[in-house]
């Protein structure tokens, strides 16, 4: 698979991260590169195998349904870069 | 008081006899250990150190020693690689987008260190987000390897991605240190500075409060001076804690007590799918001198194979970079420290993690961001991990015979960082610690020899899921047996 910078392009603004015009070219090579190395998996034959989501996570653990922790707003916004009070603040969304 | 030098060549083991005995105190041991790190100051090892809390923790180590309520590793000063959240101390994931993120809480592991009487002398400089195997993509500078020979043109890289941790611990600047082990994290960089390093089983040590990279994989160990200091270190990291719900429940053992279990009949086995086309003649031979010594320890050699060995590697950067790209999603500007306005909220968010993002974390979020987009996720992802089904599966058969495995840790020992030149050629690193980061299995490097350069290598030691007792026997005979002086050429306050 060899990706073009317009699919570069692409995948950064699904990413939400800003890429200069004049790194699209070089980036294009290098993720390319990586999605053909990557390729040799195809390989394998997969069919009737069941995916391995995770190791030792075959049950989700329950926990008691009670309240253990809470009141920590200070703390949570804490190190926004825009706090007001216990609040994150963000730029005005709707126009 | 002893010298200064002689304190900081004692391990935890060596420092733990010292204190108890009361040969020197906790604040001598840390003011040693202060004075080190000033001298190891040109490898770049910490991003932050924290010399104040140093002292405080000393004493308080003092006070438990005087009151006979010390635990192992009270008094034992140690570097926190920057991924661990300690409160009150910045936390930066080596990253410039978490700024100075002050975290209002502590990280299990850290926690448990910290209650165990641990001095904290600073955190460990990484890779950003622990993406890397040379320790070039952190934020704040690259980490010189403190086996880098004099007058060389280029300094070596101490791998990755707890390069940090790995060339402190080297450099005698710390007695100890933790790392975290996505895919070799931990035991590369151990082996590339000639020190322990030990990835324990995936659930083992809890991950609440490490900055994730790839949540399936993630697993904190220590990296020590010893076998017997891991064994000793991890029994203090480990543990089940409910806030992390991978967290293994499996019982607690004590670590530095199997160790006394020796080899004698154990079954070693030697994948000979690790035997790869242009393997370097002395990792080959670093390899055989490996199985001589399990032999005359008195294990069993078994031939065996694990068929999708050549897979993993492949299979671990779609898993790996899936999962990054959907846990860095949360650095959006909003919650943590850095932000970089723009004309609108999407533009806002791609121009704060544009900036704070640097080069190789870029890269593995658009890979992973790519690999699970609509109609790539089958072919792709949902691919990789059918594999490592198939590569756990090649492991539960092998160790139907077997009681551990033994590899070479890395292709190669320490290089500099322009022997590396595209990022392919860097992911082939962890070519021999990624399968059993794929299983979840716990991993042991043990320096073991040198390169035709001087220069340190490691064999790694695979075990069973929750089987680190065997591992870490089967690490100490090697360590016996190769009797691997690691004390290191930049000893801090040693100077030749």
């Amino acid at each position: 698979m060899s990706l073009d910078r317009d699919t570069v392009a692409n995948i950064a603004r699904l990413a939400r991260v800003n890429i200069a015009d004049g790194e699209l070219d070089s980036l294009a090579g290098e993720l390319s590169q990586i999605l053909n190395w990557v390729e040799q998996l195809n390989s394998v034959d997969t069919s009737g195998v069941v995916p391995l989501v995770g190791v030792g996570t075959a049950m989700a653990p329950l926990r008691q349904d009670l309240v253990n922790d809470g009141g920590q707003a200070e703390a949570v916004v804490s190190n926004a870069p825009d706090a007001v009070g216990p609040y994150f603040g963000v730029p005005k969304v709707i126009e | 008081m002893s010298a200064l030098s002689d304190l900081l060549r004692l391990n935890i083991a060596g420092a733990r006899k010292g204190l108890k005995h009361k040969e020197f105190t906790a604040r001598e041991l840390t003011e040693a250990y202060l004075v080190a790190a000033d001298d190891a100051r040109p490898l770049n090892g910490f991003i932050t150190e924290t010399p104040e809390r140093a002292l405080a923790d000393a004493d308080a180590a003092d006070a438990r020693l005087q009151a006979g309520t010390a635990a192992a590793m009270t008094g034992m000063p140690i570097a926190q690689k920057d991924l661990f959240c300690t409160e009150g101390v910045r936390t930066t994931a080596a990253s410039k987008i978490l700024g100075d993120f002050d975290p209002p809480y502590e990280s299990t592991v850290s926690g448990k260190l910290k209650a165990d009487g641990a001095v904290l002398l600073g955190k460990a400089n990484l890779d950003e987000f622990a993406m890397g195997s040379a320790n070039i993509t952190s934020a704040f500078g690259p980490v010189t390897n403190p086996w880098t020979p004099e007058g060389a043109a280029e300094p070596l890289t101490p791998g990755g991605s707890s390069g940090g941790s790995a060339a402190l611990v080297a450099a005698g600047a710390a007695i100890a240190a933790t790392g975290t082990d996505t895919g070799g994290s931990i035991r590369q960089p151990a082996a590339l500075c000639g020190v322990v390093g030990m990835k324990p089983t995936y659930g083992r040590c809890s991950r609440w409060g490490v900055v994730a990279f790839a949540s399936s994989l993630d697993q904190p160990g220590p990296i020590t001076r010893s076998v017997q200091d891991a064994a000793i270190m991890l029994g203090s990291m480990a543990g089940h804690d409910p806030k992390d719900s991978t967290s293994a429940t499996a019982e607690a053992v004590d670590f530095e007590a199997a160790l006394a279990g020796g080899v004698k009949g154990m079954r070693v086995g030697v994948p000979r799918e690790y035997r790869t086309d242009g393997m370097p003649t002395e990792i080959n031979a670093l390899w055989q001198q490996g199985v001589e010594m399990a032999k005359a320890a008195g294990a069993e050699i078994v031939d065996v194979s694990l068929p999708m060995t050549k897979m993993a590697l492949p299979a671990y950067y779609i898993v790996a970079l899936a999962e990054a790209s959907s846990n860095l999603a949360r650095y959006d500007g909003v919650r943590y420290c850095v932000r970089e306005d723009g004309g609108d909220l999407a533009e806002f968010y791609a121009n704060t993690r544009g900036t704070g993002f640097g080069e190789e974390v870029r890269r593995r979020i658009l890979i992973g961001t790519y690999v699970l987009s609509s109609g790539y996720y089958e072919s792709y992802y949902k691919q990789a991990q059918k594999v490592r089904t198939l590569i756990a599966n090649d492991f539960n058969a092998a160790f139907h015979d077997v009681d551990v495995l033994l590899t070479p840790t890395t292709p190669s020992a320490a290089f500099a960082a322009a022997d590396v030149d595209d990022p392919v050629a860097m992911y082939m690193n962890d070519i021999f610690t990624v399968p059993a980061s794929m299983a979840g299995l716990p991993g042991l490097s043990v320096p073991a020899g040198f390169s035709s350069a001087g220069l340190p290598l490691g064999l790694q030691i695979i075990g069973k899921p929750f089987d680190e007792a065997s591992v870490l026997q089967m690490g100490q005979a090697i360590e016996d047996a190769a009797g691997f002086d690691s004390t290191p050429r930049l000893l801090a306050g040693a100077k030749p």
